[in-house]
């Protein structure tokens, strides 16, 4: 090494020590510091919800018809800017199917009547083991600490490994541009999605953080309940321990968070 | 070595061209499809995956096949295999380019591919099969410039160039069975949930791959005068007859499983394939049968030596061809999505735009290998390696 790059670095790193020290003396913590930079860092509001799992148990029992679950598919719909595009290249966060569809394992040729004919809804199960988390090659959708499998849209490369591997159906890609389909009114506080990549039911994270039960648990009137498994005297835990509930092909090992009263 | 590219007779230059036009025609489909979405093709939200993901899993094999190849040559001496190892590597490489443009071509969001790398993440297949492929594609380029070069400066090749050469042999084993993990370690698609995707992939891999290199050099011989050798095509051929055979075997295995176990979800892609939905066939069903009556024929015009030998040869790996085509390229896919994850049925035809991408591709990696060979066959005349 030649005198002058010692010379240079010896400058260099007292010139940068001083700097860090200007920091310092000015009183700011490295937190403090960090919020004048960002002042919308990420943390828990003082009105948001937690859970250490949250789950959801829908109450079938309860809807009859298929115009009973209109007011919440609308309500999610609206809330997150779901677009509706006709034909099989749609996209769904929650929607509806028969008996036989969501539970082909449970399937028996002399079905009651009534239960041929009922439509059940259908979301993202937001697994404990979620096998699309497991193939997502960039961690595009990834698991919260709260059980809910989130989706960062602007990660995601739109390669649909995810949509081959959820076992249940509940991936939507974007195969349009989903702002020419938007419903009216759309909702300005929740973000659109661009074209080419995938999405899904986010369990409401962000309604979950602003202190507000999921849109379609609020549009339910309690026909939907939401609520952390982890505690046994949650509405939840109370609702599985006092009745029977079956979830979506449970035998693939998913654990999903979405259980039905049937 | 580059410089042989611009020697050549004018039809050398007239098919140059005649690939360009194409690929530009169908940049064109590609660029319609980056306008408007991946909606232009007939993929929906029950069968995500399609003819691209398919030609990718199928080219994937072709570039492994290389090894059938390479490993008689450096791991048994074989050394009638010399002379062509070097079409088998160049082809290779043509594949894996091609493998990578399937999937670019596959993405919504192209521009964030990088994504991959970025953040790379070990629990998703995906990225180590990003990163057997570029290490395959890497290998095949250094090994086959560097004893090409040697074999054009009539020298040794390097004493560096074994190892890598060993390695290639295990890389290319790693890439079609990672590229059946992305298939097979997917909970609720039964047609891909088993343990022998792998091992079918490989023996697929192993007859249709060195046909395709054999019919290739079959026009190189026509058109140029290059010829791989009497002995070299016979045992190319026994490999080939091998490999169709286990091919063939195991599919037989799925079948029994599934009908055997008598298990639902396990019968239904096959019956579907073979037998449609609905009292009514499916458009690939003719395919599917159009398979095993090729791939029957294969055997039969391939298992008896003096048939091998023959001038059915080409026929026979034609059929072979297209029968591993459609069982990889086709049925793989339509199997595993068409019967949707609700037990029910999605049908999926690829768009006209789709298949244009697709031939893009192929006229893109037909480059390539156009290139690649030109160079090999321009070497081999100079140092008299030509024919016998």
């Amino acid at each position: 090494m030649n005198t002058n790059r010692r010379k240079f670095l010896k400058i260099a790193s007292l010139s940068a020590f001083a700097l860090s020290s200007g920091v310092a003396s000015l009183g700011l913590g490295a937190k403090e510091a960090q919020a004048q930079l960002a002042p919308g860092a990420y943390g828990h509001g003082d009105k948001s919800l937690h859970a250490k799992r949250w789950a959801m148990v829908i109450d079938t029992r309860e809807f009859k018809t298929a115009a009973d679950y209109e007011p919440l598919i609308k309500a999610c719909h609206r809330a997150h800017n779901v677009p509706d595009i006709p034909g099989n290249k749609n996209i769904k966060w929650l929607w509806l199917d028969s008996y036989e569809h969501c539970f082909p394992d449970d399937m028996n040729p002399h079905l009651s009547t009534k239960m041929q004919q009922a439509v059940f809804p259908l979301l993202c199960n937001h697994c404990t083991n979620p096998p699309c988390v497991r193939v997502c090659p960039t961690q595009a959708t990834y698991k919260m600490a709260d059980g809910i499998v989130a989706m960062d849209y602007h990660r995601c490369i739109g390669c649909r490994f995810c949509m081959a591997g959820c076992p249940y159906g509940a991936r939507s890609f974007n195969f349009f541009d989903p702002r020419k389909y938007l419903p009216e009114p759309t909702n300005p506080s929740f973000p659109t999605r661009m074209i080419g990549v995938v999405e899904k039911c986010t369990f409401c994270a962000e309604r979950l953080a602003k202190g507000q039960l999921p849109a379609c648990v609020e549009a339910s009137n309690g026909k939907i309940l939401f609520g952390d498994l982890e505690d046994p005297n949650s509405t939840v835990r109370k609702a599985l321990a006092a009745n029977y509930s079956i979830r979506r092909k449970p035998n693939l090992g998913t654990q999903p968070g979405v259980y039905y009263l049937i | 070595m580059l410089e042989k590219l611009f020697t050549g007779s004018k039809y050398y230059y007239l098919w140059l061209l005649f690939l360009v036009c194409v690929i530009l025609g169908c940049a064109v489909a590609y660029a319609v499809q980056l306008q408007t979405g991946l909606g232009v093709t007939g993929m929906n939200r029950d069968v995500s995956w399609g003819l691209y993901i398919s030609q990718f899993t199928y080219f994937v094999g072709v570039a492994a096949s290389a090894v059938m190849l390479v490993l008689p040559a450096y791991f048994h001496h074989y050394v009638k295999f010399k002379r062509m190892i070097i079409f088998g590597e160049f082809m290779a490489v043509a594949a894996v380019v091609m493998c990578a443009l399937f999937i670019v071509v596959d993405l919504g969001q192209p521009q964030r591919m990088a994504n991959v790398m970025l953040h790379p993440t070990p629990n998703s297949v995906m990225f180590y099969d990003m990163i057997v492929l570029i290490g395959y594609l890497c290998l095949n380029i250094i090994i086959g410039w560097v004893t090409l070069e040697a074999e054009r400066l009539e020298v040794a090749p390097p004493k560096w160039v074994k190892p890598l050469v060993y390695l290639s042999v295990i890389w290319a084993f790693s890439i079609h069975t990672v590229t059946a993990f992305l298939y097979a370690g997917i909970p609720g698609r039964h047609y891909w949930l088993t343990a022998i995707m792998a091992a079918r992939f490989l023996s697929s891999a192993f007859c249709s791959g060195p046909a395709i290199l054999l019919l290739l050099l079959f026009v190189v011989r026509r058109l140029t005068g290059f010829d791989p050798g009497k002995d070299a095509i016979k045992t190319l051929a026994t490999i080939i007859v091998y490999a169709m055979c286990i091919n063939v075997f195991f599919y037989c295995l799925e079948l029994f499983t599934s009908f055997y176990s008598n298990i639902p979800g396990h019968m239904e892609p096959i019956m579907f394939l073979f037998n449609g939905h609905g009292g009514e066939l499916a458009w690939v069903s003719y395919f599917m049968w159009a398979a095993v009556i090729m791939a029957f024929a294969s055997l039969a015009l391939l298992i008896p030596p003096q048939l091998r030998t023959s001038k059915f040869l080409p026929l026979a790996l034609i059929m072979l061809v297209l029968a591993s085509w459609i069982d990889k390229g086709l049925g793989l896919l339509i199997g595993g999505f068409t019967p949707n994850m609700y037990e029910g049925f999605t049908p999926y035809m690829p768009t006209c735009t789709e298949i244009t991408v697709a031939l893009g591709v192929y006229a893109i990696g037909l480059l390539v290998l156009s290139l690649l060979w030109k160079i090999a066959l321009c070497v081999k005349r100079d140092v008299n390696n030509f024919c016998d």
